[in-house]
């Protein structure tokens, strides 16, 4: 232990309370933003490198609820980019990833689906959130998504191209109409054979997050100009 | 003047004016399982891309996926 430092054991450690959580919340992000995210709830579709990341940027910034949906598991090549741990390879995403978030955030409200998202169950699984998170691996399967969650006039926010190693400033997000918004540089297909690494998915999940924070404080329609028109 | 993803996809004398959303992905590479289409800022339903009418004025944005994530 160095001199000065006034950390506690591990026998002598509280988690603080919901209110000490909130009260550390309004100090970094307004009292008005806080109460704004604490009355949302966001559905995160898919929990990879993409999903597992917003879940966790979003649990952070005081997102009241979240439905988690993966048919999927966790598997060893998972754990270089999504948030996973080596103990939970084999378990549920859709388990593991609610046991993470609740040592993160421990008063969230959490909604957990292992189930595949598909054209007839969507918006069931997907109806109460305020914004619906496409973050699904396979392109037809994001396709089929988008056109679900927007035909039914929700407010969503898509990635498409966080493949390979390029450079992050490639990745940018578009507001393609009103309720559609678009992550990632647009064309890294990881079909390309281009690999797939961590911080660059993790900066299009950033994209993603900071887009949903956005959206639920109400800054978007003030800055962003729309693509279209 | 009908424009896709800002182009105007009639400046070669083509007309599309009249002509179908499906009719025109079908001049073009797009993989109709990957994509989804916005006309005037409203998505146009994937059943509806047969019927769907373009007119002068028109601005399409199509939103093509890829894969990762």
């Amino acid at each position: 232990m160095s001199a000065g430092c006034e950390c506690s054991a591990v026998g002598e450690l509280r988690t603080p309370s919901r209110e000490e959580m909130l009260a550390a919340l309004v100090v970094r992000q307004g009292a008005e933003n806080v109460q704004k995210l604490q009355a949302a709830t966001v559905a995160v579709c898919g929990l990879g490198g993409l999903g597992s990341n917003v879940a966790i940027s979003l649990a952070r910034a005081g997102v009241g609820k979240l439905i988690l949906i993966d048919f999927d598991c966790v598997d060893v090549t998972n754990l270089h980019r999504q948030q996973y741990k080596a103990t939970q390879v084999g378990l549920a995403k859709a388990v593991a990833l609610p046991e993470n978030l609740r040592e993160i955030s421990p008063y969230i409200e959490l909604e957990s689906h292992q189930v595949r998202i598909t054209e007839e169950n969507v918006m069931e699984l997907v109806g109460k959130a305020d914004v619906v998170v496409e973050a699904f691996d396979n392109a037809e399967a994001k396709a089929m998504l988008v056109n679900a969650v927007l035909e039914n006039g929700k407010t969503l926010v898509a990635a498409s191209g966080m493949a390979g190693f390029g450079d992050a400033n490639s990745i940018q997000t578009r507001r393609v109409s009103k309720k559609f918004y678009m992550c990632g540089d647009g064309v890294s297909d990881v079909n390309d054979g281009v690999g797939l690494v961590a911080p660059r998915v993790m900066a299009c999940a950033a994209h993603q997050a900071l887009t949903i924070i956005r959206i639920i404080c109400g800054l978007e329609n003030m800055t962003t100009k729309t693509s279209v028109i | 003047m009908i424009k896709v993803n800002g182009i105007d996809i009639e400046a070669d004398g083509t007309v599309f004016a009249g002509k179908t959303v499906a009719e025109y992905l079908s001049t073009t590479n797009y993989d109709c399982k990957r994509i989804a289409i916005e006309k005037n800022g409203e998505i146009v339903p994937k059943a509806k891309y047969g019927e769907t009418l373009l007119a002068e004025g028109d601005s399409l944005e199509v939103v093509s996926f890829v894969g990762g994530g």
